[in-house]
């Protein structure tokens, strides 16, 4: 990304970092979502040193505390403890851990596989293309959620497999945007010079259309990665991501659905952790998004 | 006209085989032989699983197991579940319309919702009755549905104790249940209270179950009356000193319909993969639960049919909405 940028750096045009955050910038949801996205990652990256608790350590004499403002709450667990006695706090911050983990392994997968298969799609003969367009028809016909469950049936519940389920079920919609991209590019001038001056199918792919077709996928990646956690989440929910005790946000959901009328908070936090975090990032998709695709600029 | 229609009908068969060969590999690559699942604890004697093998048709080359299975989907047989030994194509059919109660009033649900909404901040365009409805939006769109259930039974069924947490009816109400829409079969009933208490169950399964798609219709209908209301027949109709209200209602939401009528269409599967969470956390007989526990159960006659039957169902509505899209808008056809 870096490269193609310093190659357009020319003294007439505007740097294109810079125009894009400056039209990032006139967003200000956009901005206050890449904040809020800040501090998940700062969260998942420093989890250790930030949470005052071993996530898994259980205390035995506090389960079901209340969070500090609360009758019965203490400064020593600000926001409650769960059945088994462990501090919310600290299980909530690991689980960013897992969550942003998910959504950077799913959207790398998903996006690689996909622009790969779409590039493919969009440069072969007709027979083909047709084919793969038609293997995406089918796995897009199927619920997103229902998929995956039934592929992390057949692998076995854990979050690698959840993962890769989820990363198989978002990869259709990559093949789709690369291929349509593609087949518009092509048509343009550039590619025919490109081709006159003797340039193979790879470096045609990849070095001169690849890099025009970025702008609609960047804003599937972000849109992918806020979809990723909520699967991920919803799958450890139903108890096929992943599995207890792993501090996974949907996981801990799952284990708090008996105590939802004694405890508000075991059901609260974990929730709103999830929601809170693809909020951000799908406020900040729709500023790429804004920001990225000129048709849309001015609305 | 008819030439879109085939071409279209033309697309949907390799689809179909394809959903049908997916789901059928699945119950061949599921890790555990079927039969000595089926068989449980008990465990079975050499001569009994080799008399199953033969009746599942396990021993045959995998091409005519496929075959007789592609043969048998065509005339409805879907095969038998193994923990009810009842068809498939039944037990779908027998919980279907639960599903598809709760999913119709979801999105009447968020229609009637989601396209004021739309229509209002569109019209207030930057203000901040738009900037608050859309915000919302996003919230909604965000929602991860299994929480906002959650939530939804700890505030209305816990502390207000409005609604109740689980079923389609009270256990005191017995009725007959020739269509399977409970709304519907207990108005027929005549039973006093029967109609208010199937409607205090589907409230909150219905708010959840639409959220997603509210927020989707929201957004959709802004963006579609914003490009609307900036065409020179707006424009037009302004000058001809028409009211606003006639214009946006009549004038502009009828065209700003076209690429909402596609999301509503699209948001069929999203429904349908959204009723496993739903039907999973308000105990809803549905379709869902039911392929939920299948998954649990490893029933695969069952998850391997549900698949397919739901996989059929998204592909036979994002046909219909195709083609009402070619009916509304000719532009289409031509492509």
């Amino acid at each position: 990304m870096s490269d193609t940028v310093a190659v357009q750096t020319t003294p007439d045009r505007p740097n294109r970092l810079r125009e894009f955050w400056h039209y990032f910038r006139e967003n200000r949801g956009a901005v206050f979502g890449l904040w809020i996205f800040a501090a998940f990652a700062f969260c998942a990256a420093f989890a250790p040193f930030l949470s005052p608790f071993d996530p898994t350590e259980q205390f035995r004499q506090n389960t079901l505390q209340p969070p500090v403002w609360q009758a019965g709450g203490s400064w020593k667990f600000p926001l409650g403890t769960d059945p088994l006695g462990r501090d919310m706090l600290s299980r909530l911050i690991e689980g960013a851990r897992y969550s942003f983990f998910v959504g950077i392994v799913v959207v790398t997968v998903a996006a690689s596989g996909g622009i790969l298969v779409g590039l493919i799609a969009g440069f072969s003969p007709k027979w083909l293309d047709t084919i793969i367009m038609r293997i995406m028809d089918v796995i897009l016909a199927f619920p997103s959620l229902l998929l995956a469950l039934v592929l992390v049936a057949i692998l076995g519940p854990s979050l690698t497999n959840a993962m890769i389920a989820i990363a198989i079920v978002l990869q259709p919609h990559y093949v789709r945007l690369t291929r349509a991209s593609v087949l518009s590019e092509r048509q343009k001038d550039y590619v025919t010079a490109a081709r006159v001056v003797g340039a193979g199918y790879f470096r045609l792919m990849f070095i001169t259309i690849l890099p025009n077709c970025l702008a609609p996928i960047i804003v599937q990646g972000a849109l992918s990665f806020s979809t990723a956690i909520l699967d991920a989440a919803a799958l450890g929910f139903l108890g096929m991501g992943a599995q207890p005790p792993t501090p996974e946000w949907g996981t801990m959901l799952a284990e708090a659905r008996e105590f939802i009328l004694r405890a508000w908070w075991v059901v609260t936090f974990p929730g709103l952790a999830i929601l809170i975090t693809v909020l951000a990032i799908n406020l900040m998709g729709d500023g790429l998004r804004d920001a990225l695709d000129p048709k849309l600029k001015r609305s | 006209m008819l030439k879109y229609f085939a071409s279209r009908l033309l697309t949907f068969i390799p689809t179909f085989l394809g959903v049908t060969i997916i789901s059928f590999s699945f119950i061949r690559v599921l890790p555990g032989d079927p039969i000595i699942v089926m068989a449980g604890e008990r465990g079975l004697t050499d001569e009994r699983y080799a008399e199953l093998t033969a009746q599942f048709g396990f021993d045959r080359p995998i091409y005519i197991q496929f075959w007789d299975y592609f043969t048998g989907v065509l005339q409805g047989d879907l095969g038998d579940s193994f923990v009810t030994k009842r068809p498939v194509w039944d037990e779908f059919f027998a919980l279907f319309p639960a599903t598809l109660e709760l999913a119709v009033c979801a999105m009447i649900f968020a229609v009637l919702l989601g396209l004021p909404a739309g229509v209002i901040a569109a019209v207030n365009r930057g203000k901040f009755l738009d900037r608050a409805l859309m915000s919302s939006a996003l919230v909604g769109y965000s929602m991860p549905i299994f929480w906002w259930a959650l939530l939804l039974i700890i505030v209305f069924s816990g502390d207000l104790q409005w609604t109740p947490v689980s079923g389609r009816i009270d256990l005191i109400y017995y009725f007959p249940d020739p269509t399977g829409f409970m709304l519907i079969d207990s108005l027929a009933s005549g039973q006093k209270g029967a109609f208010a208490s199937a409607v205090r169950h589907l409230v909150l399964p219905t708010i959840v179950l639409g959220t997603i798609p509210l927020a989707v219709i929201a957004r959709q209908t802004r963006s579609a009356m914003l490009e609307v209301l900036g065409e020179d027949y707006i424009r037009t109709a302004r000058a001809k000193g028409l009211s606003p209200g006639r214009i946006n209602g009549i004038h502009a939401l009828r065209n700003a319909l076209i690429p909402v009528i596609t999301v509503i269409g699209l948001s069929v599967g999203t429904l349908l993969g959204g009723a496993i969470l739903t039907e999973t956390i308000f105990s809803w007989p549905g379709v869902g639960k039911w392929m939920l526990d299948s998954i649990f159960r490893r029933d695969y006659p069952v998850v391997q049919g549900g698949l397919l039957m739901i996989a059929v169902m998204v592909m036979v509505v994002n046909l219909t909405v195709d083609v009402l899209y070619g009916i509304i808008n000719p532009k289409i056809r031509k492509r």
